[in-house]
Formats: C-alpha cells, sequence, structure tokens
C-alpha cells in the first residue's frame, strides 16, 4: 500500500506542507517496502485553474491508495474520492510525525474538503 | 498570520485610498495589488521595483499561414468567434486566429486537419516584488485583454504570503478588484478579513448586496465602512443596516472631503496629510486592530 | 450604431454617462448594461415590461453507458474542467468555458452537453429607452458569456449604448469588441490618468475610434488634458465636479431630470457622437 504526502522536501524529516493543489512535491510512501519515492509537482502548482484536480490525477497516476496532506478542497476532495483514494488531513509538523501518526492509527480518514475552493 | 483583503464591489469607492492609508498606518505589513487590471496602489506608495517576473499562463493558437490550406475547419469549430473569415478575394485563402478573441482552447489545434496551427504558452503580463516607504508591497500588471486575471491575483497573494512569512510580516494588506467575478473570488478565498468600502448611492448599495453574498458564501469575517456618508446620509443608514442585517460589522464612515483626491494628487495616502478625512481613516483602524470605536 | 462607454478606472461616471445620454435621445435608443457582474443601469430608470431570459452555457454530461474510461476528454480539456480518474470523467461545471473540444474528442460519443445557468438578462422599456441587463450569478467567473448574450439582443435598426464593465481585461473585451465608438470617462486624478492610459492602449489595439469625457472636472491636476492633448486624442465633454450632481445620483436621480442646466450638456455629447461616428469610416 502507498501513501502520499505533500511537501516542498526530499526525504521523510522534511516539513509537511498544509496545501494539496499547489504544494511543491509528492512523497509517495511504500508500507509494505518501507521505501520511498519524491514527485514534483510544479507543472500543477502553477497551473492557470484547477490545480487540486491536477495534483489528484498525478497521485492518482502514481497508484497511491491514501493522501496525508493539511488541507484539501472540494474539487481535489471529489477527483480524489472518485480515483478510490482515502484521505487524511494533518498538522502533524514533518512527514515522518504524519507516518507514525498513520501507522499508529490516529489519523481519521476525512469525509469532505475542509476548504474553500478557487485559487488559493 | 492576519490577511485583510479591502474591496468594493463598485468600482471607485475610495478602496485604493483607504488601502495605501491602512498600510502606511500599520508600518510595516506586506501589501499587495491584486486590482492587476487597472492597480494604482503604486500611485501613492512609489514603490521601488526589486525582482520583476513575466506571468505565463495558458495557450494561444497562432495559425501558420504557410501551412494553412484555408479549409475553414478552425472557423467552424471555435466557440469564441477568434478565427477571422479568409479573404476568398485572394488566390490562397488562409484563416488567422484573433489572439484578443481566442480563449486558449486548443480546439482548432486539435481538429486542424493538416497540423498548421501551434499552441505556445501566453504571456500575460508580470508581477513586481518592491520595496515601499510602509514595507514590502508585491504588485502586477496584466497584458491589455489578458486572461486569468483570477490566477494573476493568486500568485500574487502567494508571492505575498513567502514574502511575509520569510521577513516576519504578520499582516498582509490587499488591495483588492471591483466586481465579484473571478478575480475578486481569487483575492477573497483565504483571507482571515474583509473590509468593503462602499458609498453612500444606490449603485453602492446595489453592488454591496451582491458582494457580501460574495464574502458570505466563502464565510469571511467582513466589516463595512461607507465612504463620503454624508452625501446622503439616510442611504448611509440602509446601506448600514442592510449590512449588519447580513452579519458584517460596521467599521466606520468617512465624510465627503476633497482632500482625499488632493492627497491622491500629490502621491500620499490621506492618512500622510491633515485632514477630517484622515481622523475616519484612523479611527475605522482602530476599529479594525482593537474591535473597538 | 453601437457606442460603448468605457473606462479603465471605475467609478468614474460611467453608467451616469451611458444613462444620461441614453435619456438625451430623442427618439428610440438601446440601451444595454454589460457590467453584468454589478449592473447598475436600471436603478436609475423606471422599468415597464420586464421580461427575464436565462443565460445557460454548454457544460458537458457524461453517459456513463458509453463511456469506456479511455480518459481522451480529460487530457484533452485546457481548463481542468473534465477529468478522468478511476472508471468515469468527472465534470466541474464551474471550471468549464464551453469549447465543445471534449465532446468533439470522445470516441465513443459519450459526451452530450447539457445547458446549465450562469446568469440572466432583463429586457424592460422605460421611457423612450430599451434596457437589457445581464446579470452573473454571484459565485461565477464567466462574465464574457452573459455579456455575449446581452449583446445578442441588439436589434440593428436601433442606436445602442453600451455601458461596459471597469478594467481592460476579457469582460470589457467582451463588450467593446464590435462597437462603432467608445467613450472613454476619466476623471482628472492620477489614478484616473494611470487607468485611461491603460483603456487608451486597449481601444488602440482593438482598433476602435474614441473619445475621452473629463467627470468631475476642475481638481486642479491637468495631467489628464495634457496626456489627451499629447497624443491627439479628442476630449469630448468634461463635466464639473459638483456635489449636487453626486448627490443626485446617490439617490438614483438622472443628472438631465434633477439638474436641467446640464441638459444640454448631454445633447451637445449625444449630437458630437453622431457627426464622430457617421464622419468615422470603418
Amino acid at each position: 500500500m502507498k501513501i502520499a504526502f505533500t511537501t516542498s522536501g526530499d526525504n521523510l524529516t522534511a516539513a509537511l506542507d498544509s496545501r494539496f493543489g499547489r504544494a511543491s512535491k509528492f512523497l509517495i510512501y511504500d508500507l509494505e517496502q518501507n521505501t520511498h519515492m519524491v514527485i514534483d509537482n510544479n507543472q500543477n502548482r502553477n497551473a492557470a485553474q484547477g490545480a487540486g484536480i491536477q495534483s489528484a490525477e498525478t497521485v492518482a497516476r502514481f497508484g497511491v491508495d491514501a493522501l496525508v496532506t493539511g488541507h484539501c478542497g472540494p474539487k481535489a476532495f471529489r477527483t480524489l474520492k472518485a480515483a478510490g483514494i482515502k484521505i487524511y488531513n494533518s498538522s502533524a509538523g514533518t512527514i515522518s510525525d504524519a507516518l507514525e501518526m498513520y501507522r499508529s492509527g490516529k489519523l481519521t480518514e476525512a469525509n469532505s474538503a475542509d476548504v474553500d475552493s478557487h485559487w488559493t | 498570520m492576519k490577511e485583510l483583503v479591502v474591496i468594493s464591489g463598485k468600482g471607485g469607492t475610495g478602496k485604493t485610498s483607504v488601502t495605501a492609508s491602512l498600510a502606511v498606518m500599520a508600518g510595516n505589513a506586506v501589501v499587495a495589488d491584486c486590482d492587476v487590471d487597472a492597480a494604482d496602489l503604486h500611485l501613492l506608495l512609489s514603490p521601488s521595483v526589486m525582482e520583476k517576473h513575466v506571468f505565463r499562463s495558458g495557450h494561444e493558437a497562432v495559425i501558420r499561414t504557410d501551412d494553412c490550406t484555408g479549409c475553414g475547419t478552425c472557423r467552424y469549430n471555435c466557440r469564441f468567434d477568434a478565427v477571422k473569415p479568409a479573404d476568398h478575394s485572394i488566390g490562397n485563402p488562409v484563416y488567422t486566429i484573433d489572439p484578443i478573441a481566442c480563449e486558449g482552447c486548443g480546439v482548432c489545434v486539435h481538429f486542424c486537419p493538416v497540423n498548421a496551427i501551434d499552441f505556445p504558452e501566453q504571456i500575460c503580463g508580470d508581477w513586481m516584488i518592491s520595496q515601499t516607504r510602509c514595507g514590502p508591497m508585491v504588485h502586477a500588471r496584466l497584458g491589455i485583454a489578458a486572461e486569468n486575471s483570477g490566477k494573476l491575483v493568486s500568485l500574487v497573494r502567494q508571492e505575498a504570503r513567502r514574502v511575509a512569512k520569510e521577513n516576519g510580516h504578520n499582516t498582509i494588506i490587499v488591495d483588492g478588484p471591483p466586481g465579484i467575478g473571478c478575480p475578486v473570488i481569487a483575492s477573497l478565498t483565504g483571507s482571515t478579513h474583509a473590509l468593503v468600502i462602499t458609498e453612500p448611492t444606490v449603485s453602492g448599495e446595489h453592488d454591496l448586496k451582491r458582494v457580501l453574498k460574495l464574502t458570505r458564501h466563502f464565510n469571511i469575517p467582513t466589516f463595512v465602512c461607507v465612504n463620503k456618508w454624508d452625501l446622503n446620509v439616510s442611504m448611509t443608514q440602509n446601506i448600514e443596516s442592510l449590512a449588519q442585517r447580513s452579519g458584517a460589522k460596521i467599521a466606520g464612515r468617512i465624510r465627503y472631503d476633497t482632500n482625499m483626491t488632493q492627497a491622491q494628487i500629490q502621491g500620499l495616502a490621506i492618512v500622510e496629510t491633515k485632514s477630517p478625512a484622515a481622523d475616519d481613516i484612523r479611527s475605522i483602524e482602530a476599529f479594525l486592530t482593537t474591535g473597538k470605536e | 450604431m453601437k457606442i460603448a462607454v468605457a473606462s479603465g478606472k471605475g467609478g468614474t461616471g460611467k453608467t451616469t454617462i451611458a444613462v444620461n445620454l441614453a435619456a438625451a435621445f430623442d427618439q428610440a435608443v438601446q440601451l444595454l448594461d454589460c457590467d453584468v457582474e454589478e449592473p447598475n443601469v436600471h436603478l436609475f430608470l423606471k422599468r415597464d415590461n420586464i421580461a427575464e431570459r436565462i443565460v445557460t452555457m454548454p457544460i458537458p454530461e457524461v453517459d456513463e453507458t458509453r463511456c469506456t474510461g479511455c480518459g481522451e476528454c480529460g487530457c484533452f480539456c485546457e481548463f481542468n474542467a473534465i477529468v478522468s480518474v478511476g472508471s468515469k470523467p468527472l465534470v466541474f461545471p464551474e471550471m468549464c468555458h464551453g469549447c465543445g473540444g471534449c465532446q468533439k474528442i470522445c470516441p465513443e460519443q459519450a459526451l452530450r452537453e447539457t445547458p446549465v445557468r450562469i446568469g440572466t438578462t432583463k429586457t424592460s422599456t422605460s421611457r423612450h429607452i430599451t434596457l437589457t441587463e445581464g446579470n452573473l450569478d454571484v459565485g461565477l467567473a464567466m462574465a464574457p458569456p452573459v455579456i455575449k448574450a446581452v449583446k445578442a439582443q441588439v436589434q440593428n435598426e436601433l442606436p445602442a449604448i453600451l455601458d461596459a464593465p471597469p478594467g481592460t481585461s476579457c469582460p470589457v473585451i467582451a463588450a467593446i469588441r464590435d462597437v462603432d465608438y467608445v467613450i472613454m470617462v476619466t476623471e482628472p486624478t492620477p489614478f484616473g490618468l494611470h487607468d485611461l492610459a491603460l483603456a487608451v492602449d486597449m481601444v488602440n489595439t482593438l482598433g476602435i475610434p474614441f473619445g475621452v469625457v473629463v467627470n468631475r472636472a476642475g481638481s486642479g491636476d491637468h495631467r489628464v488634458h495634457e496626456f489627451c492633448h499629447n497624443r491627439n486624442i479628442s476630449l469630448i465633454l468634461e463635466i464639473p465636479d459638483d456635489r449636487r450632481i453626486a448627490e443626485a445620483y446617490s439617490r438614483g436621480e438622472l443628472i438631465v431630470d434633477a439638474l436641467p442646466e446640464y441638459k444640454p450638456l448631454f445633447a451637445r455629447l449625444k449630437t458630437g457622437i453622431n457627426t464622430l461616428v457617421h464622419g468615422v469610416h470603418r
């Protein structure tokens, strides 16, 4: 199973980015292999509009099962749900903290978007 | 971080003059001019530009005339009347795209049977980070007839937040665009407060209703201020009770004062001059920061 | 004859000029409120026989029985209005520009366009004026299609005056694109001048003849006049800065009714434009 985290860093000690659509990178962690890879989201961050939709498409393309991020808007939420990706909102400082919380079952799955839409 | 957006619905109500005054009084906030269509704040804050960047957004269709066979498929498919009619009186008629009407959808590009249409990224304007007498300023200039002012607004706000974060500013003051459309939505969402500057006129009242609907829609705590309130006292009262009924707070009133124009002519914020309107704006600022009159 | 009243800066008196100019006509005239984000013309006229029409935009709808989830539509859309993840595409109507591309590209003919409401137009009469106003629904971003719907109701045999939205971006262009003449309203202040210069560049790009009206004249700032003089721009009218005009406006009254001494000013503007338009060959 693979989890995506929003970030601007390159490893597990990096900070969790609170934004999803306009996050600069995604760190995708493989729970079975205990390995990770980092993918760029620059294209989407600068999208005219609908960055959340595009970002959701990107993580879906990498076969992610869950996403941990700060906030998720309504369009991204709809897209992620359609792709069958579970969403967890977290205010954890770093990716490793968020991952730990996920592993110990401290994160609860979001059942709606938690911020407004439109280019923020 | 506090992010106050000054908007108006109707144009010309004194939004920019008030924004400049709030910036001067705050002393060290980051100022963002999000009225990218007709940016005027720089005329009062005289920024010196430190960084300038090109703003690219979307694509634009361009027909290579050498390759065009004049079949007219593009003209038939375009929903935006952006393909100019070919001149059939000349030997080999070719089509051209009106860049101003082109929406950048790519339909003509994709369906051209001879692939004669390019689709380059469009340069839509530029944005700048500057220094002013009251702190850093992020501002922009949208190209004529350019699209995506909403995206440019988002970019300006995003940069203002970055500058604020990196330099330890805890307040951002945003001069928003007029209207209720895409650039206004882009400047409102995610801000902590909105201040609506209106005027006691039938138009001011009408536009205020629409703007308050918008701030309610996006759940943003909103203050209202009537500028030139003494032009029409009963209208001012109407507007204030209307604002309160829709959940906004009254931040104060600014009287009709020709010093407002004179300050602008001198390139100053009105609070940098001695005038009755300046006193009014000072008490509005006090209300905004303390919540008390 | 189509005349647009425009200005770079908001609040310079565009609507005032448009309404009073229409009132100054002694024949039937059409008045089009193209400031669909904030339509205000109706506040100054007593309207009769109001007929409302709904303005829609074509938005794609997925026929799930035909869709194979190939994703062609999502790849094509420049605006992220349709996206294909998982099995079936999702449509985001608020992002759609109505280009029709997704429908054309779909290999299974699984997309159909359905009209979705984005605003209204209202047509009414007031004295000799036929008013058509556009109204963009609050919370939506797509002004140009509503503006086009307003303009679609122009009857070519009657003169038409258009109140354009402020600024220089897409909604303004949609409003003034095919008019015969633009009246540019400004005020003699630094903001007025700065935004006038932008608006002049815009109409020059479009190649439409225009002239300038200076509203609230008498601030002591002569830079707008110098600008017009240096650029050879005709200054067609000046309206003095008169607090009584501001007060009449605040109550929703026409200047020509509340302050009859200004009536000749608008009559002159009307005659002047008539001559200018008919003297200009496009």
